[in-house]
């Protein structure tokens, strides 16, 4: 919305009847794509409905099987490799491809260096990054090493090298997934500063509010097909939801049973210290599903990991059914019945170039020993009884995990974590860069559990989840708990405000309900 | 698309495409089997064949014991290094123990023993260095390599030490004797590999292994005790440098500065040519024996011919774990 003179002129990049298999595959059918200058064009639709592949292909990644690509009016073959680049179109990939030693200046200037006689002229660079920052009023410095930048920045880093590329059409493959609140703001600006200028901005992501916010155009892909492209203003959250999965999407969260009023505390944490986080206390009870919210680095996941025994505890005390315990490995918290999901499930969650059984099994492996050997119909059968509680689709067991979409990536973690049959289960970002329907399923996992009497901890940095879901919400704020909201004052606002600081109670008299 | 029944997946697919990454290695063998029996026709004697297993051996115990550390993301390059310091010691203590215990198989057995004993501490080393010291294992080993191969030079005065000859006359059989006309060398070869296998297929330890050599961070977070598991595969690989130094003595009964030089490059030869992947996340142990034999076999067939010269013999191997690499790498992208 923020350039309506772009809307009336030429596609700047259009895809004609584009369809592409893999092998006997087909991914997707005879899309019809375009975008023009200084449009926001939001592609949407659930995993696996063919987004990634269609980006790859508008950006040179990936050839068509048939169809054509149109750039400045002109069918053309995009070269592989991202050399699409050096034509204007630039993609960023949800995995930032940042060398991470590299400085900021040296990250934006990668493979087109400039020299002077020969030699790198660093003063230019740095000046020029320098330059290129504050048009984007980013604070990083040119020198700042990667790996000490936050995500947000360089994902700032990674637009500044596309603009310093003259990007006449900006490809972002979910850009927000792991940004916070204000940082995504800020995204958004520039990406509002950028269509000013004239670039085409496409953009993949789950977030529907953010689609209305930002987006010109939306196109729904489901199931490699072209649903439709239509104009922001025509459309609401829900009818882009419906159009998503192809279905009504009532009962997105399961009804809430709350727990028994005297149900045992089976979790208490005490003045919990450790790296990043401090005197955290709260009480976990059976049955209870308990939101932790916070925006992105508030100490959530080092709570979580220092409770498991991931990470050293610096201070406090943690009690299992009223008894003291003390985790220094996670195998110790997995006998207990505490087990806790990762939000990285690429980088700690799955083996991504092993198949299902070796990956579901890997955290109870020796549940399946018989006479000290590995027992493979015993995992077999796990596997089997996994994939149908968590209806986890794949073409076939020994396909590699990597290859699986994100959805049934995250149900069989979620099979994995199961396996160890805990009371307590802490799940950190369980539906991040998943699609709609396969988050609803996981809701209602995630509640069926907690109806069967199991506690969930469930750390979420999706407002909307943690205040559908939760029975209670521990809002975190830089290493600090700063509140403990229950029944109707759980409301995006209210947690906004302990969140951001606004509000803080004194946690001991509300550590539990 | 979506099978849900993990059991029925396209199986009958697989009997019509050939698998080159399962059977690359076993073709490579069968050429070379080839190639030897139109050379020459004494290759496939059994003087010839057992010859060749026989001094494949000692590298093909190592290579097992370095698959299952290359397989958990590490490395050990000391083990040739590691070999001689062992052999030298080895021949000490018995040469040292004939006055107290006199000339017999006590010397010969505590001789072993102290093999594999000294294989043990000295991967224990490695691995507590790698693991506790958090070193890299390249590194940790790179070091390890040359502190093994001075000591034993230091050990042998800048010469050869030598096992006093009458225990050498009772330690022979050992290499030369066999069970039923198969030297001891192959059937130990062949029960290491046969043990290897069904470790890394069917224990936790072997899927451990992989697992944290597929991502260690994942293993963490899966309750392994990554350190542990890590530890072990060195521990594991220093035991089986022991067996294989204790097969080795016999064959010559000495050992000198220039024992075991290469052999580590050799395993980790044979491992890669196997299929066990170098970054590790994957590693099969028939694929090492495999390997290892291939190179044997390429040596051998340089020596019963005489158009190429047998100096050649490590440019043949070079070229076999380049090939062997780029055939991976091929059947990855297609």
């Amino acid at each position: 919305m923020s350039s309506a003179e772009g809307i009336s002129a030429p596609a700047v990049l259009s895809a004609n009847r584009i369809s592409k298999s893999f092998g006997e595959i087909p991914v997707l059918f005879s899309i019809d794509f375009d975008i023009k200058p200084g449009e926001v064009h939001a592609i949407i639709g659930e995993n696996g409905a063919g987004k990634s592949t269609l980006i790859k292909i508008l950006s040179g990644i990936e050839q068509p099987t048939s169809g054509s690509i149109i750039y400045d009016g002109e069918t053309v073959t995009l070269p592989p490799d991202g050399k699409a680049e050096a034509m204007g179109i630039v993609l960023i990939h949800q995995e930032l491809n940042l060398a991470e030693h590299l400085t900021a200046a040296e990250s934006i200037f990668l493979g087109r260096e400039i020299k002077r006689y020969g030699f790198l002229d660093l003063g230019e660079m740095r000046k020029r990054a320098a330059e290129l920052m504050d048009t984007l009023h980013v604070r990083v410095d040119p020198d700042d090493r990667i790996s000490t930048l936050s995500v947000a920045d360089k994902q700032m880093v990674e637009i500044a090298k596309a603009i310093s590329r003259d990007a006449r059409v900006l490809i972002m493959d979910e850009p927000t997934a792991v940004l916070s609140v204000s940082e995504t703001q800020t995204l958004f600006e520039q990406i509002k500063r950028l269509t000013a200028r004239g670039v085409a901005v496409i953009f993949i992501s789950h977030k529907l509010d953010e689609i209305m916010e930002l987006a010109d155009r939306v196109t729904v892909l489901r199931d490699g097909q072209l649903i439709a492209t239509v104009g922001t203003e025509a459309l609401t959250p829900d009818s882009i939801a419906q159009m998503m999965v192809g279905r009504e999407l009532s009962n997105l969260y399961p009804p809430k049973h709350e727990p028994d009023v005297d149900a045992p505390v089976v979790l208490g944490v005490r003045n919990l210290a450790a790296k990043g986080v401090r005197d955290i206390s709260f009480d976990l009870r059976r049955g209870e599903i308990l939101g932790f919210a916070g925006l992105i680095g508030s100490g959530r996941t080092a709570v979580a990991e220092a409770i498991v025994g991931l990470t050293h505890r610096t201070g406090g005390n943690i009690t299992l059914d009223g008894k003291p315990v003390n985790f220094t490995q996670v195998a110790q918290s997995v006998d207990a019945g505490l087990a806790y999901m990762t939000k990285d499930r690429k980088g700690k969650g799955l083996l991504l170039n092993m198949g299902l059984r070796p990956n579901l099994t890997l955290l109870t492996l020796n549940k399946h020993i018989k006479g000290g050997f590995l027992d493979g119909a015993s995992e077999d059968r796990a596997l089997e009884r996994a994939v149908r509680r968590f209806d986890i689709r794949a073409r076939d067991a020994s396909v590699a995990v990597g290859r699986l979409s994100g959805g049934n990536q995250q149900k069989l973690m979620l099979g994995k974590t199961m396996e160890s049959e805990p009371d307590i289960v802490i799940m950190d970002e369980p539906t991040r860069g998943i699609d709609v329907g396969t988050k609803q399923q996981i809701y209602h996992i995630i509640a069926a559990l907690a109806a069967e009497g199991k506690s969930i901890i469930l750390i979420s940095s999706e407002m909307q989840e943690v205040i559908g879901l939760s029975h209670r919400v521990v809002v975190m704020r830089e290493g600090r708990l700063t509140g403990v909201l229950e029944g109707a004052e759980i409301t995006e606002a209210e947690i906004m405000r302990y969140a951001a600081g606004i509000k803080q109670s004194g946690n001991d008299e509300r550590i539990s309900a | 698309m979506s099978v849900s029944a993990p059991d029925i997946p396209a199986k009958p697919k697989r009997g019509f495409r050939l698998d080159l990454k399962t059977v690359g290695p076993l073709l490579a063998l069968a050429l070379l089997v080839l190639l030897g029996i139109s050379l020459n026709e004494n290759f496939l004697s059994y003087n010839n064949l057992t010859n060749v297993l026989a001094r494949s051996s000692f590298i093909g115990i190592i290579a097992i014991g370095a698959t299952f550390v290359i397989t958990a993301g590490g490395l050990d390059l000391s083990v040739g290094s590691m070999a001689a310091v062992i052999a030298g010691v080895m021949i000490m203590v018995m040469n040292w123990l004939i006055p107290t215990m006199g000339i017999g198989w006590g010397v010969v057995l505590a001789g072993m023993a102290t093999g594999i004993l000294l294989g043990g501490v000295a991967g224990t080393f490695n691995g507590m260095m790698i693991t506790r010291g958090r070193i890299e294992a390249f590194i940790v080993t790179l070091g390890t390599m040359g502190i093994f191969r001075s000591l034993v030079t230091f050990l042998a005065n800048g010469g050869t030490l030598s096992l006093n000859f009458q225990v050498a006359d009772v330690y022979r059989p050992v290499y030369y004797d066999g069970l039923l006309g198969v030297p001891w060398p192959i059937i130990v070869f062949a029960l290491v590999a046969i043990g290897g296998e069904i470790t890394m297929r069917y224990t936790a330890f072997g899927r451990y292994c992989a697992a944290i050599g597929s991502n260690e961070q994942v293993a963490r977070y899966s309750s392994i005790n990554v350190d542990n598991v890590r530890l072990l595969t060195y521990i594991l690989q220093g035991v089986l440098v022991g067996v294989a130094v204790l097969l080795y003595v016999p064959r010559l009964g000495s050992a000198s500065s220039t024992t075991g030089v290469l052999w580590e490059l050799e395993a980790i030869a044979g491992v890669i040519i196997g299929g066990t992947t170098l970054k590790g996340g994957y590693g099969r142990i028939w694929g090492t024996v495999v390997g290892v034999v291939i190179l044997g076999l390429i040596g051998n067939i340089l020596n019963l011919q005489s158009l190429i010269s047998p100096y050649l013999n490590g440019a043949f191997q070079g070229v076999i774990i380049i090939l062997a690499v780029l055939l991976q790498r091929g059947r990855k992208n297609a």
